[in-house]
């Protein structure tokens, strides 16, 4: 893939914290410059509404399998013929779902705030100062992007296992400390959309550069800091196979949600001595996903513009 | 760059310090000045962006040389202590059956899960596109799933894909079609799987829309006015208007599909047994087991090398081909 230096302008974001209109929202009220006749426009809407049903489906099946009783987890009804709220007691009761709420909770939070912060200073580094190497430098970072996960996965390991961290929680954040590839992109490509006039007046003023970072930087990269921690967050929540490596074999109690459900799964499944509760899986499936729905409910602006951006990148 | 910085803008923060004299030694003294200023702001940058620097050389750089030792030793976990193994694990490569079998496996299931994903996400992103009001609502809709974990999607989905009970082959029933075992049958496990992605295609689908927001409109007009008709315009606007997009997402998600972890591992893995042990068994999986279950370290890093070297060979040609029919003059309109 060629990497280019991306001055594909892309303002929005620095538009939005200046004050102008969003454009994350905006393009869904631009019209068609050609109306559609009504029979396709019936067509088109009843594609939708079916697709729309078909996506919606598995949240409707999951919410009425985790409220069904044993035997009727299968029957595919989507409103279950005997009600059984009781499951959610029972599963609060087995499995230690609080503790890998809060877990995750807490995992996903130093994750997300460690790298909106690093990747930020580092992205200000490359967006503003002038010193030499840097498009070189930069041409790396977004090397880096390109490097599947899977090639260092045994080495990073190895590293945390020598600082005798395997086990704790450390190695699920850590990294993060040190910038991620594409946030420092994103967070580039919305600082270089600010006025440098901006920069250069606190500078006349005696601003330090950290000043700089302080008083202008920060302020004004609300909106792409909440989508580097809303990304990064989801990334955290999701991350099943970091749990694996670093977390498995220790007490449930440490675990993390995807790991936790992963164990429910082997616990309540048929093949492993367990009875085939399959409704409390689901109960604890819907339990987990629930945070990140109301994440979506609260930023979802923001993940949708953070995803658009990711398509400009090449 | 996005913004051409003034030429000569430190200068002129020096000269506001110190008015420019005639005299060639003070001219000297400001240029001097004018170049510890460039230093300082050197520094300050390197600063800055040390951070990553730290990161990439520990934990990309660091981790690469690391893993390519280890690759030619057989690493033991509780000792700490590597034995020198020559090439043997990269032979092992080789006449591993499983190797191949993954890798084999990885390639069906990128084959069948890329274009696919390719084609649905275009295709719902056009329909959101073409709607305009209301469209809002549908395409929070369709990114829901991409906001489900993965284990919650695997744990319904396994569900659902049951082969006797499970939703899927009873709407299929009612259609008249005796629908597969899809876990078990080994034909069936990749198309499972793609069928999961797809549910959660909605990442790809936003990139889409956005990209199909910039087609400039007065393009459809005018071949409209031509004689055009809509598969053409599809054809001669749309798809070339795009293409750096397509070519972006082609990428992106054959990276990914190469690396296939979590579904494979949710819905075959997690015990000891497969459902369908030859089928499902991925790259990733099995590198994964390779260095988590039996701590076949110095194997497993070879496996990674392997793998990296076909993701940037795969990647190479990509480009070599994108580059033919990326139709790059869209960007700088």
């Amino acid at each position: 893939m060629a990497i280019t230096d991306s001055s594909t302008g892309q303002p929005s974001l620095a538009a939005q914290a200046t004050g102008v209109e969003i454009a994350g929202t905006s393009p869904l009220k631009r019209r068609s410059a050609r109306p559609l006749p009504l029979i396709g426009k019936v067509v088109l809407w009843l594609v939708l509404i079916a697709f729309g049903l078909l996506f919606l489906y598995p949240f409707a099946w999951l919410l009425a399998a985790s409220l069904k009783p044993r035997g009727e987890v299968f029957d595919n009804a989507l409103i279950p013929h005997t009600l059984q709220p009781s499951n959610y007691a029972t599963v609060w009761d087995q499995l230690p779902l609080l503790s890998w709420l809060g877990n995750s909770l807490v995992i996903a939070v130093l994750a997300a705030g460690l790298v909106t912060l690093s990747s930020s200073l580092v992205a200000f580094g490359f967006a503003y100062f002038r010193f030499p190497g840097r498009k070189i430098l930069f041409g790396l970072v977004l090397a880096t992007m390109m490097l599947p996960g899977a090639v260092t996965l045994v080495p990073q390991y190895l590293i945390w296992k020598n600082l005798g961290l395997v086990g704790t929680w450390i190695p699920l954040f850590g990294m993060n400390l040190f910038g991620s590839a594409f946030y420092i992109f994103l967070q580039r490509q919305f600082l270089l959309g600010l006025p440098r006039e901006l920069f250069e007046a606190a500078r006349i003023d005696g601003a330090s550069y950290l000043g700089l970072f302080r008083r202008i930087v920060m302020p004004l990269s609300l909106p792409s800091f909440i989508i580097i921690f809303l990304f990064e967050f989801q990334a955290s929540w999701n991350n099943l196979q970091g749990a694996l490596v670093y977390l498995n074999g220790g007490s449930p109690s440490n675990f993390t949600v995807p790991l936790g459900i992963s164990y429910a799964m082997t616990t309540f499944s048929p093949t492993n001595g367990g009875h085939g509760d399959y409704q409390y899986v689901m109960v604890a499936s819907l339990l987990v996903t629930l945070p990140m729905l109301l994440l979506f409910a609260v930023g979802q602006r923001y993940f949708i513009e953070g995803i658009a951006t990711q398509g400009r990148k090449g | 760059m996005g913004r051409p910085r003034p030429e000569g803008a430190d200068v002129t923060t020096a000269q506001a310090q110190a008015p420019v004299g005639t005299d060639p030694e003070r001219l000297e003294l400001l240029q001097r000045r004018a170049k510890r200023f460039n230093r300082r702001e050197a520094v300050a940058g390197f600063l800055f962006i040390s951070p990553w620097i730290v990161g990439f050389l520990v934990f990309t750089i660091g981790a690469m040389l690391y893993s390519l030792v280890i690759s030619f030793t057989h690493y033991n976990l509780a000792t700490g202590i590597m034995r020198p193994a020559g090439a043997s694990n990269y032979a092992n490569l080789l006449s591993d059956p499983n190797v191949a079998l993954s890798l084999g496996n990885t390639l069906f299931y990128a084959v069948l899960a890329v274009p696919l994903e390719i084609v649905f996400a275009l295709f719902l992103a056009m329909v959101l596109n073409r709607v305009g009001r209301g469209a809002a609502v549908f395409r929070t809709l369709f990114y829901l799933p991409k906001m489900t974990p993965a284990v919650a999607t695997a744990s319904v989905f396994l569900l659902l894909l049951n082969g006797n009970t499970g939703a899927i082959n009873t709407a299929l029933g009612f259609l008249g079609i005796q629908g597969p075992q899809w876990l078990i049958d080994p034909a069936w496990v990749k198309p499972s799987i793609v069928l999961m992605t797809l549910w959660g295609v909605s990442g790809t689908m936003v990139i889409f829309l956005a990209a199909l927001k910039n087609v400039p409109k007065d393009l459809y007009e005018v071949a409209q006015l031509d004689g055009a008709g809509p598969v053409r315009r599809f054809f001669s606007i749309t798809i070339p208007m795009i293409s750096p997009t397509i070519f972006f997402n082609v990428i992106v998600l054959t990276i990914a599909a190469l690396q296939v972890f979590d579904q494979a591992y949710l819905l075959f893995w997690r015990d000891q047994g497969s459902s369908a042990p030859e089928a499902s068994l991925f790259y990733g999986v099995y590198l994964f087991q390779e260095a988590f279950r039996t701590f076949n370290f110095g194997f497993a890093a070879a496996m990674a090398w392997l793998l990296f070297v076909i993701i940037l060979l795969i990647t190479l040609v990509q480009t070599r081909v994108g580059n033919r029919f990326v139709y790059y003059e869209a960007e700088n309109s």
